[in-house]
């Protein structure tokens, strides 16, 4: 067994472990963390394939912030996990349906992926030829170049989802004091100040 | 020896010896960059600074760590064990992890890799965990409040971070720091540096910098008058030295960073006098002692002036620089300034 081989499986072993352990444990937090764990292992692996790209992407994207605002969530709200697991029982059989339909998906997938007959000249006429290009020029010559405009698509639909959220979410109250920061560094002493001269005796 | 060197114990035995090598230099600054932070701020306030422990005080980080090290471990009743001895080792690890691919010379690097600036980022967006288990595994309030600023303000810059590092990229054509670093050698020393054709966001990377690295003006996370200390509130000992070393760990790296993708690393600023690793440590020196001028000379920002200034002005400023670094890099503005490929990538 080569090195290869054993950080393989040292990374397979995690990642499925901090899966399971996602689902199973019982305080939230540790189970985002868990999820982390999966993450990082996943991102190992892809190291491994020599798509260093991606896996730093995936670091960065759902270990850096999606992980993040899942922990913020978990963190701040406050609902009692327990009992939500107590119903536990109830939802198992429609869980396991949806885990053997993606199952199911996956591998014919995947399973087409590797042994249709056009598969691999289909790919190979896609992809650059890696022993000539670095895998995050690659990429980039794909996405930017060749698959410019659907790439762009795709960016315009996050961004309708993105304003569609925020058009969703944001609502106005009336009754709040906001600071206007020009505002208040425009002010200027003879507007927001009023010397008055008193009187002894008589007051305001 | 080149032999062995060659079969696999031999790789892992200079590996191991290259990382020894590498966490020793970084350890041994961090305790004299604690000890000079510590005197420019007593400098600047006409105090004396540590002066008891060796001669002016040199040693007294070295003190400092030793009595950390030997006094006793407190864990909260209600804290959550596990998770609140790992926090610091997190914060620690990662800091630590960071240094790998800085290069200090051309060729003097742990690991040369191809995505090191994004290595760089992810890494440093882990950073983020130690504070945020660290302040919610301590079960009390003020560690928590300290932990959610850090983690809004953690993220918040690093965006701006991530876009200022775009620009750079795209301007040498690489994501390998060496790379980045040779793209700066030119003829005219000092004026073929990044800094020049980068400069506003120069300024942009430093000032995210101190909020990324939760240093003074931007130091809500621990502001003493308000939260006692943040998210280190409950620690003790070892991990809290383990915490304080991260965050100087990350202060140092930061000056590594600004050093490396805007100030030529380790190139001469002056042409013909050689380059070399000394002129990559002064520049990270001075620029740590930029840091510690900070901490001495400003005020502690409010944390919605914070906010604001990160997504308000920040962030469109830097995407703005992005698309104009890309125009120019795409036209060869200013005799190629933007556009290094042909010594980067």
């Amino acid at each position: 067994m080569g090195v290869a081989d054993f950080a393989f499986y040292i990374f397979a072993i995690s990642a499925v472990i901090g899966g399971l352990f996602t689902v199973v444990s019982k305080n939230p937090v540790h189970s985002v963390l868990w999820l982390i764990l999966a993450f990082l292992s996943s991102a190992g692996l892809f190291v491994l394939l020599g798509a260093e790209f991606v896996a730093m992407l995936l670091v960065i994207v759902y270990v850096g912030a999606v992980a993040v605002l899942f922990m913020f969530v978990v963190m701040m709200i406050d609902v009692d996990f327990a009992e939500l697991r107590g119903q536990m029982a109830k939802y198992v059989p429609i869980a396991l349906l949806i885990g053997v339909v993606l199952l199911l998906e996956l591998s014919l997938a995947f399973g087409v992926w590797q042994v249709s007959e056009n598969a691999e000249a289909v790919r190979r006429a896609v992809a650059p030829d890696m022993t000539e290009v670095h895998n995050t020029t690659a990429l980039g010559q794909l996405i930017y170049d060749k698959y410019i405009y659907l790439f762009q698509t795709a960016g315009l639909i996050l961004l309708v989802a993105m304003i569609g959220a925020i058009v969703l979410t944001l609502r106005h109250r009336v009754n709040i004091k906001r600071q206007n920061v020009m505002a208040q560094m425009h002010r200027d002493p003879a507007k927001a100040m009023e010397v008055i001269d008193v009187k002894p005796g008589q007051g305001l | 020896m080149a032999e062995f060197l060659a079969t696999p114990l031999g790789i892992f035995v200079l590996i191991f010896a290259q990382v020894l090598a590498i966490i020793a230099f970084v350890m041994i600054s961090l305790l004299f960059l604690v000890w000079g932070d510590r005197k420019i701020w007593a400098a600047v306030q006409m105090r004396k600074g540590p002066n008891v422990v060796g001669a002016y005080g040199l040693l007294q980080s070295v003190a400092d760590a030793l009595k950390y090290v030997v006094k006793e471990v407190v864990i909260p009743a209600g804290a959550d064990k596990p998770l609140f001895v790992l926090a610091p080792m997190i914060a620690f690890v990662m800091s630590m992890l960071t240094w790998a691919v800085l290069p200090f010379n051309d060729g003097w690097v742990l690991s040369d890799l191809n995505v090191a600036v994004l290595y760089v980022f992810a890494i440093g967006g882990l950073e983020v965990y130690g504070v945020i288990i660290g302040g919610w595994a301590s079960n009390s309030k003020y560690p928590f409040l300290g932990a959610m600023r850090s983690a809004a303000q953690m993220i918040s810059y690093e965006v701006s971070i991530g876009l200022i590092l775009i620009g750079v990229i795209i301007s040498t054509g690489s994501m390998n720091f060496s790379d980045i670093v040779r793209a700066q050698d030119g003829n005219y020393g000092f004026f073929s540096w990044y800094w020049l054709p980068h400069l506003p966001m120069v300024f942009l990377f430093f000032i995210s910098a101190l909020a990324e690295t939760n240093r003074p003006p931007f130091d809500l996370p621990e502001a003493e008058s308000e939260l006692v200390a943040g998210y280190q509130v409950e620690y003790s000992a070892t991990m809290f030295l383990l915490f304080m070393a991260g965050e100087y760990l990350a202060i140092f790296m930061m000056c590594g960073l600004i050093s490396v993708l805007f100030f030529g690393g380790w190139l001469s600023p002056i042409p013909g006098l050689p380059d070399g690793v000394l002129w990559m440590f002064g520049k990270m020196v001075f620029f740590f002692f930029i840091f510690a001028m900070v901490k001495a000379i400003t005020p502690r920002y409010r944390y919605d002036q914070l906010m604001r200034i990160g997504w308000k002005v920040f962030l469109p400023l830097s995407l703005a620089w992005v698309v104009f670094v890309a125009f120019m890099a795409h036209f060869g503005a200013f005799g190629g300034a933007y556009a290094r490929w042909a010594v980067g990538g």
